[in-house]
């Protein structure tokens, strides 16, 4: 399917649409609060977009500090060239130690990879510890946004998934109510798991630390009871210097939710005492996208998910049409510049409104990035329509005729197989009629008569 | 290997380099750190007790509900708290699951976000930040700063350590963006900052 | 000054009096703008689907057509961000092209205000009026303020021309530049997205009282005008330019004669 098909199937459910986008805007709002509130907003994205493209210049010599630095304290530095290569050395770290639960907070990375069934296909149970994951993941299906992975489930569905999952009273809705339920069941999990897994939203080359942001705490709760802590990073993750944290840390959770900061942001400089750290730096194409002019700013994105708040089509659609790992404008960059065959429709699914590269903390030409993956991916249903217009504009006997043959079939077609030829189109909306006399016309009509 | 794979990889391109530049830039100042901190914690959801001295703090303590409630009680702060667990005995870091208080000291502040720097590198359970049902933390009036970047100026990481900055307890939004206190960590944090502005 | 008038295509086909009303708004500040009849595209639906061997030809026919003009005025703020914007990575260095200027090239409000200097236009327009703010005219040429950016300071030619007219009303929408949904081959590649996101915009005008709908894009107005049509929603469509030139109201979409 496409993501005009599956987001027409979203738009179609009664009461979800409107719902989804007022959600959606809501949390840009606040974050429209937040920036207003900062002055120097604009001088963090500077820099921050700065120290991002330095990190992704000199990346190899970044993350040969990183581990060394990381290694000299203690952590296990892994490296993993693809997916696969990354779930088969989390499944050799967690089999070694005959680990069969194991506690994970939010990684988009693990969700790239494929890494609960990959585990769960093995006999090793995965609970996902972040509230939104825990609920999508109790449903079977893919988190629908980076940051909110449940912004498309209303409380009604979550309370009644509760009941049948955690026993809470049938007909119980209200959040607070829910996520006590939550609360109890999780701290069960993180007091019984084996091992946690997290991502990383900040390694740092300088000091060999790696940073998680959170604001249930689930990521420390599932890394400071268990003696093995598996951390996950994408290795466009690297940040130079600790101070750097200052500029990404203060845009992240403003652009995320307008908070000025996550109610948890640990940074892990080697393991606990008796305890294992290893960090498992994945490539999976990232090696690539950074070689490619066109595209390779993507990578300095800090996943903060305002583009999707911003984004018209993301909140009228909803994030589980794009079918990917990560959706919305980001998205649509990230996943056809990996795959293009398999997302060709994700950078047609932008009406080029712009405003993602506006919310951008790390300033991401989105749209400029967007436009040069439609050009790159072949032609669309309706290309040879347009070449066909196209060249009858070339020049202005060609568009004469073009232009008379246009009028002479409204004139004479009927009317249904006008609207049927234009379906796309006239589904919704009236068909403009071509005026009596063109503009053309009517100036040499004036010249004439001069 | 695939460590050298991907390093040569990467070494095969060159994407233009801006250079390394200065955090330098015209940050935001609070001429009163402590009211905008305070009011940044209450945001957050936890909340600011001022107290001239140290030894104040005892009696706020005795003040709070989740306090007096506790029947279990930890505490990192010397002379403070008035702990029954004995943090250096305990051999499971789960067993302060039913911890229902404790206090642990703060080493900075951030007045923009009020959040608190708890450097646990030593600590032999990190988890009596994230375990126990509410917390306490003590900082200094002298050790708030006005934003991240004078707190990155005070933080250090020479060997193994760890570190967090706590703003406000535990909560989520993830059920229709309402904001519910009390996820699955500390249900509330209360911060006790010491001295007078 | 020689002022050439560039008439997108659509228009010249089933909205000419918007391009009347421009020369009316030109001629009425001292500029006769002439039509050279050889223009025909600017390249812009080819290029946005993705197909620049396609739009590449279109770029260097328009650049040819204008090149012996100072200004290029259009009634169109996304044509003339596909010129001023896309042309230079679409044409590099096109032997047949260089010196052509692109920014010479405005759209029409932006013309009065920043080369003629234009900040008030004399004219009655009593009426409550929904401004649609159509995206390339707002992020790509800067004619105002993104509501996302927060510290804009840009002055908004469009909205102060309208303003400076006797009696009207702009009213407040919830959404003030949310995009309409049209975006070229979007309308016809996500139908349902683009309706989606027209209706919306239908309903924040309708919620805000507007009486009628006004725009500096044709391309918003050709997609939320046939919106509005199925809606039998008795607002009349009207461009900028048609609003400032004084033309007849009301009046619904432009079927002239039929």
């Amino acid at each position: 399917m496409t993501h005009a098909e599956r987001a027409a199937l979203f738009a179609a459910e009664p009461g979800r649409s409107a719902w989804h986008d007022e959600a959606l805007w809501s949390v840009r709002q606040r974050r429209d609060e937040a920036v207003r509130a900062l002055p120097e907003w604009g001088r963090l994205v500077e820099l921050a977009g700065q120290l991002k493209a330095h990190t992704l210049a000199r990346l190899p010599d970044y993350l040969e500090q990183f581990e060394s630095e990381a290694t000299a304290r203690g952590a296990v530095v892994h490296w993993a060239k693809d997916a696969a290569e990354h779930n088969r050395i989390v499944l050799g770290l967690l089999e070694e130690r005959r680990v069969e639960r194991v506690a994970k907070s939010k990684s988009m990375l693990t969700e790239e990879c494929g890494l609960n069934p990959y585990l769960e296909a093995r006999g090793i149970e995965v609970i996902d510890t972040d509230l939104g994951e825990r609920i999508v993941q109790l449903r079977n299906e893919a988190p629908s946004h980076i940051v909110l992975p449940a912004i498309h489930l209303k409380r009604t569905e979550i309370g009644a998934l509760f009941h049948e999952h955690l026993g809470t009273p049938a007909g119980e809705s209200e959040p607070a109510a829910l996520v006590a339920a939550a609360r109890q069941d999780l701290r069960r999990r993180f007091l019984s798991a084996q091992a946690g897994i997290t991502g990383v939203n900040f390694g740092i080359a300088e000091t060999g630390g790696i940073v998680v942001c959170t604001n249930e705490g689930n990521a420390d709760l599932g890394t400071s009871l268990p003696p093995l802590h598996i951390a996950s990073m994408g290795i466009e993750k690297l940040i130079p210097r600790l101070a750097d944290l200052s500029v990404f840390l203060r845009l992240l959770a403003r652009s995320a939710t307008g908070q000025p900061i996550t109610a948890y942001t640990s940074h892990f400089h080697g393991p606990r005492p008796d305890a294992e750290l290893h960090i498992v730096l994945v490539d999976n194409g990232r090696s690539a996208l950074r070689a490619r002019e066109a595209v390779r700013e993507a990578l300095h994105c800090i996943r903060c998910g305002a583009c999707m708040n911003t984004c018209p089509v993301f909140r009228y659609g909803g994030g589980h049409a794009y079918g990917a790992t990560i959706p919305g404008p980001i998205g649509s960059v990230l996943e056809p510049a990996k795959h293009p065959q398999h997302h060709a429709s994700l950078p047609f699914a932008c009406s080029g409104c712009g405003a993602c590269g506006g919310v951008c903390p790390v300033g991401i030409d989105l749209p400029q990035q967007l436009q040069s993956l439609r050009a790159e991916s072949g032609p669309q249903r309706g290309a040879m329509g347009l070449r066909a217009m196209s060249f009858a504009m070339r020049g202005r006997r060609r568009y004469a005729l073009a232009t008379g043959v246009m009028r002479l079939a409204q004139r004479l077609l009927p009317r249904l197989v006008i609207e049927r030829m234009a379906r796309g189109w006239t589904r919704d909306r009236a068909l403009p009629q071509a005026a009596r006399e063109s503009f053309r016309s009517w100036w040499q009509k004036q010249e004439r008569g001069r | 290997m695939s460590r050298e794979s991907i390093l040569a990889a990467l070494r095969q391109s060159e994407p233009p380099d801006p250079g390394l530049p200065e955090i330098e830039g015209r940050w935001q100042h609070f001429d009163d750190r402590a009211t905008r901190f305070a009011a940044a914690l209450e945001g957050a959801g936890g909340r600011c007790i001022r107290v001239p001295a140290r030894p104040r703090i005892a009696a706020e303590l005795q003040g709070l509900e989740a306090f007096r409630q506790a029947r279990r009680r930890a505490s990192v702060v010397d002379g403070l708290g008035d702990p029954n667990v004995s943090l250096g005995d305990l051999d499971d870091p789960r067993r302060l699951a039913d911890v229902g208080f404790a206090l642990l000291p703060g080493s900075l502040a951030v007045a923009e976000s009020g959040a608190v720097w708890v450097d646990a590198s030593d600590y032999l359970h990190r988890a009596v930040l994230f375990l126990p049902e509410h917390l306490g933390l003590v900082v200094r009036v002298p050790d708030l700063v006005d934003t991240l970047h004078q707190a990155y100026e005070r933080i250090r990481f020479e060997g193994v350590g760890f570190g967090c900055f706590l703003a406000g307890p535990s909560k989520t939004a993830d059920i229709e963006q309402a904001l519910v206190i009390g996820a699955h960590g500390a249900r509330s944090v209360t911060v006790f900052l010491v001295g007078r502005s | 000054m020689r002022v050439a008038l560039f008439v997108p295509c659509f228009v010249d086909q089933f909205a000419p009096g918007m391009a009347r009303a421009t020369l009316e708004v030109l001629a009425a500040q001292g500029v006769e703008a002439s039509y050279p009849r050889n223009q025909t595209c600017c390249g812009q639906p080819a290029w946005n689907a993705g197909l620049p061997d396609a739009a590449r030809p279109l770029a260097r026919h328009f650049a040819r057509t204008f090149a012996d003009f100072d200004y290029v005025v259009a009634p169109s703020a996304s044509c003339v961000a596909m010129v001023r914007r896309h042309y230079a990575g679409l044409l590099g260095r096109d032997s047949g092209s260089e010196g052509f200027d692109t920014a010479r090239v405005f759209e029409l409000c932006e013309f009065l205000w920043e080369v003629l200097g234009v900040r008030e236009i004399e004219g009655r327009f009593p009426h409550r009026v929904g401004l649609h703010v159509g995206c390339h005219g707002l992020r790509e040429l800067g004619l105002g303020n993104a509501s996302e950016r927060i510290r804009g300071r840009r002055p908004d030619p469009i909205r102060r021309l309208l303003e400076s007219l006797a009696g009207i009303e702009i009213v407040d929408l919830a959404r003030p530049d949310e995009c309409c949904g049209f975006g070229g081959t979007f309308a016809v590649g996500e139908p349902e997205m683009s309706a989606q996101m027209g209706r919306a915009r239908l309903a924040d005008h309708a919620a805000a009282g507007a009486e009628v709908l006004v725009s500096a894009d044709p391309s918003c107005l050709l997609h939320l005008g046939g919106l509005i049509e199925r809606q039998a929603r008795a607002w009349p469509v009207l461009h900028v330019a048609e609003v400032l030139a004084g033309h007849a109201w009301p009046r619904s979409q432009e079927v002239e004669g039929a």
